[in-house]
């Protein structure tokens, strides 16, 4: 399942929820705000997403994943609002019975996510401005 | 002519001003609701660039729209 937050990330209450007495392993992606992108000293980001849109596309690419590399339990959480510097901005989590399964699950969820869902980040920079960013993967796979 | 309620999100919003708005126009498919709206989300973007939802539901652009539906126009998005 997939679910946004307004409230601070915890890795550490996440990774609990996925413990499986199947499982032999666990792999996690944590995403942080970084001070920095294209040359720009970045102060905070701010993140705006559509929940039930989101929830839904969350909800199609673990089934997606699941199928691909079929593993036990995953979760991933998607916080919205204003976030500082080393925040943690998105988790994934992926349960399962072989480490190849999770690494692999964990990946494929991450990277689908960024350019799936109806998330968008603004940064602001330090200089006072400020500005959305665009999925590069977007515009490298767009047509027309 | 159909009636369509159109939400922006993002810059989108940002752009037009405004969350929604419900209007009367002649459209077939998601993209002619994009392209008819285009002075007010004022994307220089193609419609391929964004993400378009119908309904609350994931859509193509090429997707039709009808009388009623709610079309969400979603600018290049960036997650995580």
């Amino acid at each position: 399942m997939l679910r946004m937050t307004t409230d601070a990330i915890d890795p550490d209450v996440l990774r609990r929820e996925l413990f499986d007495p199947a499982a032999g392993g666990y792999c996690a992606f944590e995403g942080w705000v970084r001070n920095e992108n294209e040359g720009h000293e970045v102060l905070r980001l701010e993140y705006e997403g559509y929940e039930p849109v989101a929830v839904a596309e969350g909800r199609t690419i673990l089934a997606e994943a699941a199928e691909k590399f079929p593993y036990l339990s995953a979760h991933c959480v998607h916080r919205t609002g204003m976030l500082e510097i080393g925040d943690c901005a998105v988790w994934v989590g992926v349960a399962s019975a072989h480490r190849d399964e999770a690494f692999k699950a964990c990946r494929y969820i991450i990277d689908e996510l960024k350019h799936r869902l109806p998330i968008w980040k603004k940064e602001h920079y330090t200089n006072g401005d400020s500005g959305w960013v665009s999925c590069e993967r977007c515009a490298e796979h767009a047509h027309g | 002519m159909k009636t369509i309620t159109v939400r922006y999100f993002a810059m989108f919003r940002e752009h037009a001003g405004i969350e929604e708005e419900t209007l009367s126009l002649d459209a077939a498919t998601a993209a002619d609701v994009f392209e008819h709206t285009r002075s007010r989300h004022r994307s220089s973007e193609p419609a391929g660039h964004c993400k378009v939802a119908i309904n609350d539901e994931m859509a193509d652009w090429a997707s039709p729209v009808r009388d009623g539906d709610t079309v969400l126009l979603f600018p290049p998005v960036a997650g995580g």
